[in-house]
């Protein structure tokens, strides 16, 4: 009875606009993975790192990072910034330079994890060779780690897409948000929350099983 | 001037002493074999020497540069002292090639035409020509060892420290392993060689280092270490090598 009300006539006018969005949260995933395992992966150098105090900072952001719900981050630093510079830097940017700063806490414990999984021995015949750190993370250990961690790096990049949907709260025109603005334009807001719950659906699944796949690859090659 | 002298080198893990004093000297072109009971102190000792100990007391020159020195480029030295592991470690995600190419290509910076023509040679000379484009986990535990060794000759070492290179290995695959390392110090390469090989000692060796509990508790020609060894503990545990 529910259904035989709804109107699923209005996706059709409503693609472009919704493409748009859907633009934004793809590109807002891929530039805060890229970034967050850049930087997370320095962070897990950084508390890996024998240098007591570089351990503790990076060891400090960390768990600050992860003890802070991540919609709050995203206000906190949309409000906070232009207090601090007198500017407003717009909630598009503001989204990509926190979920980045956000999603290296939870890449750097992935990143730390793989670093260990690789095994002292390497690194040795690496230093024995004359590398020096930089060239035996680079060219030995973070390889290696990366390659072990890629299934679970992969799994925390589909979390990160679902998050990407929370800039909604400071209005960042991303795939739910231009959804949202799609129903009140059409007076249909069900029928939008459904088609773009069915998007990240279908998304998250093809790429959970493609993730499956590669699991099963590595574990082969091993 | 010796190629390694070890002066007076003692080693703490936090309160626990690993090396006590431990003193010697390998002159260019000698071949010395370690030997020593499990916790002896042997792989310690000989890890120190190319700094990747790092050890509180005493003095190491490799060449005349000195190991423990903070000034000193590590890196630069390491390149040029190679060394051999117990558990291979080839790198993994390289190809056989690849892991006697990245350290003359990033370390030395040669050019990577003369790195793969040396890589080449060198596969070559320890009878694995066919496996260069292979990945090292598909290569038995003797070949591995032999494409480590010649990961470290690539990179033309002034000296060579091998660390229990055998020991990983089943017993059918060890004597390859000897063959290449014999040749090596047939060609004139010094080399320090941890090992319970006794017959490698007895072939190869121009002198023995017996250690135990962290001490040198004997430094010897070969002659005089499987002729008469002065000590007990050396005695004892030559009995116990050589009986089986």
């Amino acid at each position: 009875m529910l259904l035989s009300q709804f109107d699923f006539s209005v996706f059709k006018p409503s693609l472009t606009f919704l493409w748009t969005g859907f633009l934004f949260s793809g590109n807002l995933t891929l530039i805060a993975m890229t970034g967050g395992i850049v930087f997370g992966t320095l962070l897990a150098m950084g508390r890996l790192s024998s240098l007591g105090p570089l351990a503790a900072i990076a060891s400090a952001y960390v768990n600050l990072m992860r003890s802070i719900p991540l919609v709050m981050v995203i206000l906190w630093f949309f409000l906070v910034i232009p207090l601090l510079t007198g500017k407003p830097i717009g909630a598009e940017r503001s989204a990509i330079i926190t979920f980045t700063a956000f999603e290296a806490a939870y890449y750097s414990e992935i990143m730390r994890a793989g670093i260990q999984s690789v095994s002292r021995g390497q690194a040795m015949a690496g230093y024995a060779l004359g590398m020096t750190y930089w060239q035996n993370m680079g060219l030995v250990v973070l390889p290696q780690a990366f390659r072990n961690m890629l299934p679970i790096l992969l799994t925390q990049t589909i979390i990160l897409f679902q998050d990407t949907s929370l800039v909604y709260a400071i209005g960042a025109k991303d795939l739910l948000k231009a959804a949202e603005i799609a129903g009140k334009n059409y007076n249909r807001p069900m029928e939008m929350y459904i088609f773009v719950a069915v998007i990240y659906f279908v998304l998250c699944l093809a790429l959970s099983t493609m993730v499956k796949r590669l699991q099963k690859k590595i574990a082969v090659v091993h | 001037m010796a190629m390694i002298e070890i002066r007076d080198v003692s080693k703490w893990y936090g309160g626990f002493q690993v090396l006590t004093g431990c003193s010697s000297k390998v002159e260019k072109g000698e071949v010395v074999v370690v030997c020593g009971p499990s916790g002896s102190g042997k792989s310690t000792l000989i890890k120190c020497v190319n700094g990747l100990e790092p050890f509180q007391k005493g003095e190491i020159l490799v060449n005349g540069t000195p190991v423990g020195d903070p000034g000193t480029n590590l890196p630069k030295l390491r390149s040029r002292v190679g060394m051999v592991f117990q558990h291979f470690e080839l790198f993994p995600h390289m190809t056989v090639i690849g892991n006697l190419t990245v350290g003359q290509i990033k370390v030395l910076g040669r050019k990577k035409e003369e790195a793969l023509e040396k890589g080449h040679a060198l596969l070559e000379r320890v009878g694995l020509t066919d496996f260069a484009q292979k990945h090292p986990g598909l290569l038995s535990g003797g070949q591995q060892q032999r494409v480590a060794i010649a990961r470290a000759l690539a990179m033309d070492p002034i000296c060579m420290l091998f660390d229990e290179p055998t020991s990983a290995l089943d017993p059918e695959m060890i004597g390859e392993v000897l063959a290449v390392m014999q040749d090596l110090a047939r060609e004139g390469m010094t080399m320090i060689v941890v090992t319970h090989e006794m017959g490698f000692a007895r072939n190869v060796a121009n002198r023995v280092i017996f250690m135990d509990h962290g001490q040198i508790v004997e430094d010897a020609t070969k002659e005089e270490f499987f002729g008469t060894p002065r000590s007990e503990r050396a005695q004892l545990f030559l009995s116990k090598i050589l009986s089986h």
